[in-house]
């Protein structure tokens, strides 16, 4: 293990908190005198608020503040990261169930409970959508006023957008074979562990807002022009969230209680229950139709993508989920002929916002499983019938942009020994193969400081949010090989707008590359730096100094960075300070308004086994395998896969929304809503990274932690499948989902002999007895 | 309302006598956030489910969200802020840093609670038993593995 630590798998950065409970969470955080603040909502999902009545409550002892959309400034602020639709409090009509009405501040959780609840509120239930089919009929009530989308042709529908990419004519594209099918993903939602919580206060002529953010730049952004300030009087605190896999990244709740903190002149605070968390935010639900035309040898011809995403009341950063998420719907194959048309659909629940794997998760299901069926049909194993289309370096596979940028048929190989394939395999067991395939970010922009102090200590300022996914650590590795401090002799300072420069967000598994590159570059100018001090110190050109890992080169000695900088500074003391700017423009005219900074490419392989008698999916063995570029610090790139093939086995075997008929999430919180628990682990999950230093990232690095959780679904199906027989095209593949196919399947052998193949039988209709949130 | 009634309950948390006055209503895990400020026991879905508040109660695991502050009464309690000895790491969480076993951290002071129980009961656990004994408490980064190593790692540890 190198010193310096790149490469190295040096313990997480803030890890000692995280173990001793010191580590401060927004809602750790004790604001004198703050008030605690209830959200007031309705037990419907649509609803006409007539009349609300706030007298009761504001008798409650204790109670300070009774906020509805009638208190706040008029027009009622809206804000939204694509579209400004979303109003700080329901105006004239609630939206979706969960969507506050009202909020109460008062002096202790209990007044503000009980206020909360004697907030009356008289409303007519209105007629509402809560699925594909019915938001999309021509007779559906509308979600959003037309009003809010002036000049858009589509106001008059629940269509949001339509979103199109291609290449070359299918029509014209000969096939041998033409394969289609539809598949469902289900509302699923991020169920981090921290729920989310805020707070804000008076700042002097300001106002300071704490948010468990997962992008507090942008924040600050929707906060000045909500408020009507300039960005440097809104202090955006971000402290660690725990846990954000996409659904802490844009405002939710903070222009509301940075109103009310205004209003009541002291601090508020407000921390969602789970139940509400499930409320805020959700991953988009998606029907995928996908038509693939195969020549006989197994080649592509073309690929026709039809994607319909469920968005919920309000857009958040949901269209932007379908645009780029159905993007790269070929995966990383040579499709000559290609035709993607993605929809937006608008609905009254939940607003579903970004989610680890940003709509790829949805697509990659419906086209890596049709891809199999194809395979099967044409008699090519499903591995080989990839390896034959895959993209190969440099390959411009998606024509207008960034080249396929991996080996990434050495990740698949790799992914495929690791699981035996073709290996003989016990009765009752089958394995599955799938590639997936996400486009990193498109645009980006980092800013990052650097301080070398007089005693060599570094502090590092990086506006990334570490969420648990390890920036913290990244950028000390990077500045300690860079300058050669120890790592514990460098602090990383994150999380306070009015202290760290701007970065424009924590997504896209975009950190490591922009941030990154920031952090190098800032230490890169005061290596420059140090070779002028040299320079000076030593009477010769800068151009004869090298400096490199914490050592100055002159021509004929070494010398240690402290030996130039102690004289260098001389007797006043004083530092060196870099900045790193890592820019990522937009492009004109391309579809997504930038090419690919990087791929994520991710094989899983599975091999499962099926409990016949309960529908049970045992996974006896998962292999995921991720193309890094470079592992800066494996040990967290190994967490980072491994947890991202857990969460995804959540939405494969057992996470769904159930709503009942007024639209409410009938599985609301931890008893009805089960993910992955320490016991539903694959008997044996083995992650593994290919490193080829070809990334654009410091030292080669590329971004991960979303790939993993691209092929989870369409590998366990194809496995079920072939441990079973079973074609199931919906998930979760539940256990009551699978016992109903299981039971379909062997009536159906009993009743028929030939007239009807098991294929064909519709198995996926077979969703159970409850409504599913599709 | 009227104010609210408060019964006066004494407990031992972390080795230190506390003597307090609670509303009958509040849970154990509200009276060590919000009175004793002691935040590393975490709030999450306050059903017993996700073992965020995980604490240990008269050497049992306990999930502070669903014990009444009044039913501690005369208990022992640690939280996390009660295993570091005067800032050195106990073996558990030395582990859990060796093995990257917190990533967000959010869910770690009840795996650690959970584990040191399992440990204080069965010193040498199996995989399975680490596994069904940390199953409690839900990680959303899924660092089952990583725990479970750094639970095993202890375990092997104590034997030296």
């Amino acid at each position: 293990m190198r010193a310096t630590g790149v490469g190295a798998s040096i313990q997480r950065g803030g890890g000692y908190g995280r173990v001793t409970g010191q580590q401060q969470y927004v809602a750790d955080i004790r604001l004198q005198d703050a008030l605690q603040v209830k959200l007031v909502t309705l037990d419907c999902a649509r609803a006409r608020i007539i009349a609300i009545d706030t007298d009761a409550a504001r008798q409650v002892p204790g109670v300070r503040l009774v906020v509805s959309a009638a208190d706040l400034p008029q027009p009622v602020a809206r804000f939204g990261p694509q579209f400004e639709d979303r109003p700080i409090l329901a105006v004239g009509e609630t939206k979706y169930h969960g969507e506050p009405v009202a909020a109460v501040a008062a002096e202790t959780k209990d007044a503000a409970e009980e206020a909360a609840r004697l907030v009356r509120i008289e409303y007519e239930e209105l007629p509402a959508v809560f699925s594909l089919e019915a938001a999309l009929d021509p007779a559906a009530p509308l979600v959003q006023d037309p009003a809010l989308r002036p000049g858009d042709p589509l106001a008059g529908t629940n269509v949001l957008r339509e979103h199109r990419v291609g290449w070359e004519e299918i029509e014209a594209a000969r096939a041998d074979l033409v394969v289609e099918h539809t598949y469902e993903f289900p509302m699923v939602t991020h169920f981090a562990i921290e729920p989310h919580a805020f707070m804000a206060a008076p700042d002097g002529d300001g106002i300071a807002v704490w948010s468990s953010i997962q992008h507090p730049n942008w924040l600050q952004k929707v906060l000045a022009k909500i408020l009507g300030l300039p960005l440097s009087k809104i202090r955006v605190h971000a402290p660690d969230p725990g846990g954000g896999f996409g659904g802490k990244q844009h405002a939710k709740l903070e222009p509301l209680v940075a109103l009310m903190a205004l209003r009541a002149g002291q601090p508020v605070r407000l921390v969602l229950t789970l139940e509400e968390t499930f409320q805020a935010v959700r991953r988009t639900a998606a029907r995928v139709r996908v038509r693939t035309g195969f020549h006989r040898d197994g080649t592509f011809a073309f690929q026709d993508v039809a994607a319909d995403y469920l968005l919920g009341a309000y857009a958040d950063i949901a269209d932007r989920v379908v645009s780029k998420g159905s993007y790269p719907a070929c995966g990383p194959y040579r499709v000559p002929a290609a035709r993607i048309l993605a929809r937006s659909v608008l609905s009254h629940t939940t607003p579903s916002t970004a989610f680890r794997g940003f709509g790829n998760p949805q697509v990659n299901w419906a086209v890596e499983s049709n891809i199999d069926e194809g395979a099967r049909a044409l008699g090519i194993d499903p591995l080989e019938l990839r390896l034959q289309n895959l993209a190969r370096r440099g390959e411009a596979f998606i024509p207008f942009d960034t080249p396929a940028d991996g080996q990434w048929e050495q990740t698949a190989r790799r992914a495929a020994r690791l699981i035996g394939w073709g290996t003989p395999l016990p009765p009752g067991r089958g394995r599955g193969i799938a590639l997936g395939i996400k486009s990193g970010p498109t645009t980006g922009l980092s800013y990052s400081t650097v301080r070398l102090l007089a005693d060599g200590s570094v502090i590092v300022y990086a506006g990334t949010s570490d969420m648990g996914q390890g920036a913290r650590t990244i950028f000390a590795q990077i500045a300690a090989e860079e300058l050669g401090a120890p790592l514990d002799w460098i602090t990383v300072v994150m999380g306070d707008t009015a202290v760290v420069p701007y970065d424009q967000q924590t997504s896209a598994s975009r950190s490591t590359v922009l941030m990154g590159n920031a952090v190098l570059r800032a230490c890169r100018e005061i290596q420059s730096q140090l070779r002028a001090m040299a320079a000076r110190l030593h009477g010769m050109d800068a151009s004869l100094i090298a400096v490199d890992r914490g050592v100055v080169r002159l021509p004929d000695r070494e010398l240690s960075t402290l030996d130039v900088l102690k004289p260098g500074l001389g007797r006043l003391g004083g530092e060196l300070i870099g900045n790193g700017e890592m820019r990522k423009d937009e492009e004109p005219g391309h579809p997504l308004g930038g090419s690919a900074a990087f791929f994520e490419f991710n094989c899983t392989a599975v091999e499962v086994e099926v409990d016949e008698g309960t529908g049970d999916v045992l996974l006896v063995r998962h292999v995921t395998v991720s193309d890094v570029g470079k592992a800066i610090n494996p040990l967290q790139v190994r967490a980072q896969d491994e947890g991202a093939a857990i969460q995804g086995l959540g939405h494969t075997l057992m996470e769904h929304y159930i709503f009942d008929e007024a639209g409410r999430i009938r599985n609301l919180g931890a008893i009805d809503y089960r993910i992955p628990t320490s016991m539903d682990l694959p008997l044996e999950l083995v992650s593994d990274a290919v490193e080829n230093a070809d990334g654009p990232g410091p030292y080669g690095a590329k971004g991960m932690s979303e790939g993993a959780l691209l092929c989870v679904a369409p590998a366990v199906a194809a496995a079920v499948r072939d441990a079973t027989g079973l074609v199931i095209r919906d998930l979760p593949l539940s256990p009551e989902r699978v016992w109903r196919a299981l039971r379909e399947r062997d009536a159906a052998a009993a009743a028929v002999t030939g007239a009807v193949q098991p294929a064909s039988v519709p198995v996926a209709a077979a969703t159970g007895g409850a409504p599913s949130g599709r | 309302m009227n104010e609210i009634e408060t019964i006066a309950i004494e407990l031992t948390v972390n080795g230190r006598r506390r003597a307090l006055k609670v509303a009958p209503h509040h849970t154990l895990l509200d009276v060590l956030r919000d009175d004793l400020e002691l935040t590393g026991t975490k709030e999450c879905c306050l059903v017993g489910e996700c073992g965020a508040c995980t604490v240990i109660v008269d050497g049992r695991t306990v999930d502070s969200c669903l014990m009444l502050a009044v039913e501690a009464d005369g208990a022992a309690v640690t939280t996390v802020e009660g295993l570091a000895i005067d800032g050195r790491l106990s073996p558990l969480q030395a582990a859990f840093l060796d093995k990257g076993a917190a990533q967000c951290g959010f869910c770690i002071p009840g795996q650690l609670m959970s584990a040191h129980a399992l440990l204080a009961l069965n010193p040498h656990p199996t995989l399975a038993e680490v596994q069904e004994g940390l199953a409690g408490n839900l990680c959303r980064c899924a660092g089952y593995q990583q725990i479970s190593e750094a639970v095993l790692a202890t375990a092997e540890g104590a034997d030296r």
